[in-house]
């Protein structure tokens, strides 16, 4: 299997402080990378440099073998780069099916064709195939912004996945989210990775989430990677028990 | 867009056609004023109600147009070529003038703006040789447009009203388009927008530039609808001003800018029987409509549109796009 994403030796301080350091790895095609580690181990500075929100201080991403270190982050999701959000971002003003052609408008042709196009940019059918996915056919005219908290991060996760990405980062995604969506939302993301072999990497602290949904997970420790492995591995493994339970 | 607001629409539209006809020339003078803060008023909400870029600027680039075909055509060029270059020259300048807004957001954007249109106001003044300075440009004839004098009050109403026509329909029809989507997500969450293949750098300058570029054909017609421009016309005030009407009409709302330029235009001639007064009311009018109502009279009227129709809670979330509706 090629790898989808490769991140080498990646740096990044803030002042005296190294939130990221020397992180190397790969996520190859069709898997569900975990990556998990105590707060401030580094996880989201981590998903930002990898997404161009933030620029490394040292060190390489490629994407499938293509270097995109300082790429910006539009640029980056047009090449098949998506994500979600820590925290809810979804547009509250506009209605759920336009939250989702929003989503893969800007994937095809140029800004003028978008002016002259049509309203709905020919994605109307393949919004509402992907909030049927996502079970929220009966909200599709609703404002975002009046959905439930966990509809909006089905939401985020829909706009995520709209484009048809080669590689989606999800940012804790279960974070927040009641158990009964919880578990809707691990299924829904099964489902697509089964149907589509898509790639994942998911930041998480909620374990069960994450060894349900991941085939393989990264533990990440003030910054460097300490574990690697399978889910049942991991959960032996006696220095991830030290980062996450000792001090 | 509701029945209501269709219905609402089109008996605007109706009056706006026959008002004229009952109208004295300094009547019709005041809604041809209308016409052109509109169509001002439309640009700044789509920089500010759409795409939330704060601009100060509005009246530099009414300034910018009027100037540029008030030179133009007393230099013998037609009309109608003076009026595309004054949206051009506009265009042109607005995105310029977009650049800081990808740095500054905000009350700081607000202040680069404000700067810029003191910038304008002090080269329309100093710059004698081109504008006249203090003097400013008096005689600027009405234009004959394929042998049609609009000489008259009642005619250079009609064209007037025909661009605000035109300029409305096709800025309607842009945020209906991909773009209003874009937009629209600019002001609501950059950060998400640009994460999901949004050029959000390029949007931004876009609106500004298309903003300005309103600002620039409604100086066009201002020109020759007072025949005689000096550069404090287009001071901060005239900025101010067209802020105001874009907030009290409703901000983000499309119809918006129509109600509050009409405002605007009528509300001070009507305080004129308080006479020394009426500033003073004016003032305290906006105020407490904006503490009552913070998204607009048109939100007020969709609040109330809403209360009637369902008996619903007012929403949390004060405003609704229009570009979001088949």
């Amino acid at each position: 299997m090629s790898a989808v994403l490769e991140v080498s030796n990646l740096r990044k301080t803030f002042g005296g402080i190294t939130a990221v350091d020397d992180v190397s790895f790969e996520v190859r095609e069709g898997e569900i990378l975990g990556i998990i580690g105590p707060n401030g181990s580094g996880k989201s500075t981590l998903f930002n440099c990898v997404l161009g929100q933030l620029t490394p201080n040292q060190g390489e991403v490629r994407v499938d073998g293509r270097v995109t270190t300082g790429m910006r982050p539009c640029d980056l999701n047009r090449l098949g780069v998506s994500r979600t959000f820590q925290l809810l971002q979804v547009f509250p003003q506009l209605s759920v099916r336009d939250n989702l052609i929003l989503a893969g408008q800007e994937h095809q042709g140029s800004m003028f064709s978008r002016l002259i196009g049509h309203p709905d940019a020919g994605l109307g059918p393949a919004a509402e195939q992907m909030i049927a996915f996502f079970r929220l056919s009966h909200l599709s005219d609703e404002q975002a912004g009046a959905l439930s908290y966990g509809q909006q991060k089905l939401l985020d996760a829909a706009m995520a996945f709209m484009a048809g990405p080669r590689l989606v980062l999800l940012d804790e995604p279960a974070g927040g989210v009641n158990l009964t969506m919880l578990g809707n939302l691990r299924d829904r993301l099964q489902a697509y990775h089964a149907q589509r072999n898509a790639t994942f990497v998911v930041i998480e602290h909620q374990m069960e989430f994450v060894m349900a949904l991941c085939t393989r997970v990264l533990v990440l420790a003030q910054g460097r990677i300490i574990a690697e492995g399978t889910p049942q591995d991991i959960r032996r493994n006696p220095v991830v028990i030290e980062a996450y339970l000792g001090h | 867009m509701n029945r209501l607001g269709i219905i609402a629409v089109v008996a605007a539209a109706i009056v706006a056609v026959a008002l004229p006809f009952f109208l004295a020339p300094f009547g019709i003078y005041l809604i041809s004023m209308w016409t052109v803060l509109t169509i001002a008023a439309i640009g700044l909400n789509l920089t500010l109600g759409y795409a939330g870029q704060v601009s100060l600027a509005q009246g530099a680039f009414v300034g910018i147009g009027a100037y540029c075909v008030a030179l133009m055509t007393q230099a013998g060029w037609p009309y109608p070529f003076a009026f595309v270059c004054a949206g051009l020259l506009c265009f042109v300048i607005g995105w310029i003038l977009g650049y800081p807004a990808l740095r500054v957001q905000h009350h700081y954007l607000a202040f680069v703006t404000l700067a810029f249109t003191t910038l304008v106001f002090l080269v329309l003044r100093n710059e004698e040789w081109l504008t006249h300075g203090i003097y400013g440009i008096d005689g600027i004839a009405r234009p004959t447009l394929l042998g049609w004098s609009t000489g008259e009050a009642l005619d250079f109403y009609v064209f007037s009203l025909g661009a605000l026509t035109v300029l409305a329909a096709t800025t309607w029809w842009m945020l209906r388009s991909p773009w209003g989507r874009a937009f629209v997500a600019l002001r609501e969450n950059p950060i998400r927008a640009l994460s999901l293949g949004l050029d959000t750098r390029r949007y931004t300058l876009m609106a500004f530039a298309i903003g300005s570029s309103l600002g620039g054909l409604a100086g066009a017609l201002y020109a020759p609808l007072v025949q005689f421009i000096e550069p404090s016309s287009f001071a901060l005030g005239l900025s101010f001003n067209l802020l105001l009407m874009v907030i009290v009409g409703g901000s983000g709302y499309f119809f918006g800018p129509f109600v509050g330029a009409l405002i605007a235009v009528l509300l001070p001639e009507w305080l004129r029987v308080t006479q020394g007064y009426y500033l003073i009311v004016y003032a305290a009018a906006v105020m407490i409509m904006m503490a009552l109502c913070p998204s607009g009279l048109l939100g007020l009227a969709e609040r109330a549109a809403k209360a009637v129709l369902r008996r619903d809670p007012p929403p949390v979330a004060p405003l609704r796009i229009e570009v979001t509706e088949p």
